[in-house]
């Protein structure tokens, strides 16, 4: 082999090989700063306890409030991302023209490409004086405004997964329904949704596991209260807000406080990373086989 | 022996995808509850004319038709024709088998559950008679909630016969509904269309110039979009009128 040739593979290798170490020395960092944490605190304590109140006088370690929170958060913008998404996706799939679909599709992906903190002053400005003329008791950080942007955020995100399953469902199969007499609606929403299924469901968990990460629009519209609660119009704050509420403040390093957000980074971690491998195994599992 | 009437029948039919002039100025009648075989070299237009008997060209972008198309005297491209009701009267089976990836039973019930139909006593009386129909019930009967995906390529293919007879269509369109099976179940199809074509008026597209001379009544020899020659099968194949028919049929080209 030509001296070049081993050079560019060995680059190759290292840049493969840097990516994994870089993975392995951020676990590594949150394990290590996590575990002081629990010589501290307990588990059980960590995981029980409803309130979170390190940075008071008299703390409380509970996650709780904040995966509520995220959870929140989530929910609000998952009811909000999939029937939206899947509306588009099947809109682009039966109903639009190859040319209209050129047009929406790129313009979709814009709605990816707005940096999150514009969105998060944009639920803050906007969507929550609009809604409080509706809902008279919202408070001005809530999860409901934050939420709802979030959705937006990652409507493309499911339109765009789940048009590709859609479309990856064999011509075969749209051409039986309509063989067999079946509406564009019909044939939708009984054959190429259902047999696009998996790739459905891996792109709503992917949209999920992003909605969970997702920092700025939390951190500016939603509030630094953690709350133990489902009521989607007070503040609230999810584990990403805390993170940054603390990195940003002035609490001394190496001290208690300044561990809580490896725990919390540890938990947030331990989510994304489940739902990741979830949408793998289920793509794995259960995708439908057409020779 | 009384004439039978006429089911199906193209007036000066002319289809174009985009520029391209895909068929020309197709005249042709075709008899109730008889097998007409298409048959002609790749891209001679034969499946092209099939689908427009269910307008399933439809969705093809730049694809136009101009003339007439007639099932039972009506033209089936005038403005008012709902498109999937048309598709109730014309059944049609696909090259490839193409079950939906649910339970047989599913499979075979799924046109009548479009159609609204709920009734449990209803659908399981159609699945029998459908599959019976299409000879797959004995295969089948003690597994109706298994995979479709799961039975052998010609189960497959007799399973799409057995659904799309199960809306009760009069026509029934087959673009090589043998192509992909093996010998056995090809013959099992061909024996299959001999039964049917008793209460159905069959148009089948095929490759295969036996299978064409097996289950036939009339055949039409199609060449570079236009219809060549339409016979009963006998006589074409025995004294063909055209020169290309009689270098097709003969294997000279094709």
């Amino acid at each position: 082999m030509r001296v070049s040739e081993k050079i560019i593979e060995g680059l190759l290798w290292l840049s493969a090989v840097i990516t994994i170490l870089i993975t392995i020395g951020i676990i590594w960092v949150l394990l290590s700063e996590s575990i002081s944490f629990f010589q501290v605190v307990s588990l059980s304590e960590f995981l029980t306890e409803k309130e979170w109140t390190p940075l008071f006088a008299d703390k409380k370690f509970g996650i709780m409030p904040l995966v509520a929170g995220t959870l929140l958060t989530t929910a609000v913008a998952i009811a909000v991302a999939l029937p939206i998404g899947l509306t588009i996706a099947i809109y682009l799939n039966e109903y639009a023209h190859a040319r209209m679909k050129q047009i929406v599709k790129p313009l979709l992906e814009v709605l990816a490409t707005i940096p999150t903190v514009v969105y998060g002053f944009f639920a803050l400005t906007v969507v929550t004086p609009f809604l409080q003329q509706f809902i008279p008791g919202m408070a001005g950080f809530n999860a409901l405004s934050a939420g709802i942007v979030m959705g937006i955020m990652i409507i493309p995100m499911i339109s765009s997964l789940s048009e590709d399953a859609i479309s990856a469902v064999p011509r075969s199969l749209r051409e039986a329904a309509y063989g067999m007499g079946s509406t564009r609606l019909q044939t939708s929403f009984g054959v190429m949704v259902p047999a696009a299924s998996s790739g459905i469901v891996v792109s709503v968990i992917l949209a999920i596991s992003r909605a969970v990460g997702e920092t700025m629009i939390v951190a500016i519209a939603a509030g630094q209260q953690p709350r133990l609660t489902l009521n989607p119009l007070v503040p609230i704050e999810t584990i990403t807000t805390y993170i940054v509420q603390v990195s940003m403040g002035d609490v001394p390093r190496d001290s208690l406080e300044y561990k809580t957000i490896f725990a919390a980074g540890i938990t947030l971690f331990v989510f994304t990373f489940a739902l990741n491998n979830l949408s793998f195994w289920i793509k794995k599992k259960y995708q439908e086989k057409y020779d | 022996m009384s004439k039978k009437d006429i089911k199906l029948e193209a007036q000066a039919l002319n289809a174009y995808y985009g520029d391209f002039h895909a068929l020309k100025n197709i005249n042709i009648a075709m008899e109730e509850k008889n097998v007409t075989a298409f048959i002609g070299p790749s891209g001679c237009g034969k499946s092209t004319f099939l689908r427009t008997f269910n307008r399933m060209n439809d969705y093809i972008d730049g694809f136009r038709v101009e003339g007439q198309i007639l099932l039972d005297g009506n033209n089936i491209y005038q403005k008012d024709v709902q498109v999937d009701e048309l598709r109730k009267q014309v059944g049609m089976v696909f090259q490839k088998p193409n079950p939906f990836p649910k339970s047989i039973f599913e499979n075979v019930v799924y046109g009548l559950k479009i159609q609204g139909i709920k009734n449990k006593a209803v659908l399981a009386e159609a699945a029998e008679k459908s599959l019976r129909q299409a000879a797959l019930w004995d295969e089948v009967k003690d597994n109706l909630n298994k995979s479709a995906l799961a039975l052998s390529g010609g189960q497959q293919q007799r399973l799409c016969i057995a659904r799309a007879l199960a809306i009760s269509p009069t026509v029934l369109l087959m673009d090589e509904p043998a192509s992909a099976l093996d010998p056995i179940s090809t013959a099992k199809i061909e024996e299959l269309i001999y039964e049917l074509k008793n209460h159905y008026t069959i148009v089948i597209v095929t490759h295969n110039m036996q299978q064409a001379g097996r289950v036939s009544d009339q055949t039409a020899f199609f060449y570079m979009g236009e219809l060549v020659e339409y016979a009963k099968t006998k006589t074409m194949f025995t004294s063909p009128k055209d020169n290309r028919t009689q270098n097709y049929i003969t294997g000279r080209f094709g």
